[in-house]
């Protein structure tokens, strides 16, 4: 502590360590707050339904998709990455995920939300199973904290179905 | 600095940057905005910065007395003596 340089350097070590240590604490913070998210999706049209020349089935949806996220942000939330994935069984796969839609929530405000889209990225299967076929439409988000660990979770909704000829 | 000085400067440095991190954090917190609460401990730091990096005359009211030249003149430095070979010898 006798000369600037010292005092600068203890004063600087010591400053990062505490604000390391307030950013611990507000992850921390975020343990407490009771999250209860909702969502609902409805498929208001099966678009198209084919068989793509080389084989794959492919379908295009649109979907009606409803959500309350908004008790995911804490004062320690920079934004929400939220998709929408079609999953369902295959006699190859045990766990097929097709993401269908996502997006980017920056803000609280926005986190209560009710769009109508088609599909955003294809809904291809790796082969010809989707005829009749049943499946989940799961919604996942990634809650990506300002400080601390980004962590992620989902609502699956079952009882969707494809129907049983291409159109 | 003197030594008083520096042990002043060390404790208002520790006890300012915790107050600031305290104070930062409750209120950020309690208005739930990060923004407030790093803005609340970079204006500490700061104001640590100015308060105990410089020299200020407060931390200067203790100076070291040194005893007087003549004094140290009165109990002359031990010489070095050639211990050394002294030393050898008795390992051998």
């Amino acid at each position: 502590m006798h000369t600037f340089g010292y005092r600068a350097n203890a004063l600087l070590t010591f400053a990062i360590t505490a604000l390391a240590f307030i950013c611990a604490i507000a992850s921390f913070s975020d343990k407490f707050s009771n999250q209860n998210p909702s969502a609902e999706i409805q498929i208001l049209n099966i678009n198209r339904f084919k068989k793509q020349s080389h084989g794959n089935d492919e379908v295009s949806l649109t979907l009606d998709i409803s959500a309350d996220l908004q008790s995911l942000f804490t004062w320690n939330t920079k934004q929400l990455f939220v998709f929408v994935a079609a999953e369902y069984e295959t006699p190859k796969n045990s766990l097929n995920q097709v993401s269908l839609w996502d997006a980017i929530i920056p803000d609280k405000e926005l986190a209560k939300f009710r769009i109508q889209v088609s599909n955003k990225y294809r809904f291809i299967d790796q082969g010809q199973n989707l005829r009749g076929k049943e499946f989940n439409l799961t919604l996942h988000w990634h809650v990506m904290p300002k400080t601390g660990k980004m962590f992620a979770d989902k609502i699956v909704m079952p009882g969707y179905s494809l129907p049983d000829a291409y159109r | 600095m003197d030594w008083q000085g520096q042990k002043l400067a060390e404790q208002l440095m520790q006890i300012l940057l915790l107050i600031a991190a305290v104070v930062a954090f409750v209120v950020g917190y309690a208005t739930a905005s990060f923004r407030t609460m790093m803005l609340i401990y970079a204006g500490g730091v700061v104001l640590t910065t100015l308060i105990t990096i410089p020299n200020w005359p407060c931390f200067n009211r203790h100076p070291l007395k040194w005893l007087d030249p003549s004094e140290a003149e009165k109990h002359p430095k031990p010489q070095v003596v050639a211990v050394s070979s002294k030393k050898k010898s008795s390992k051998k």
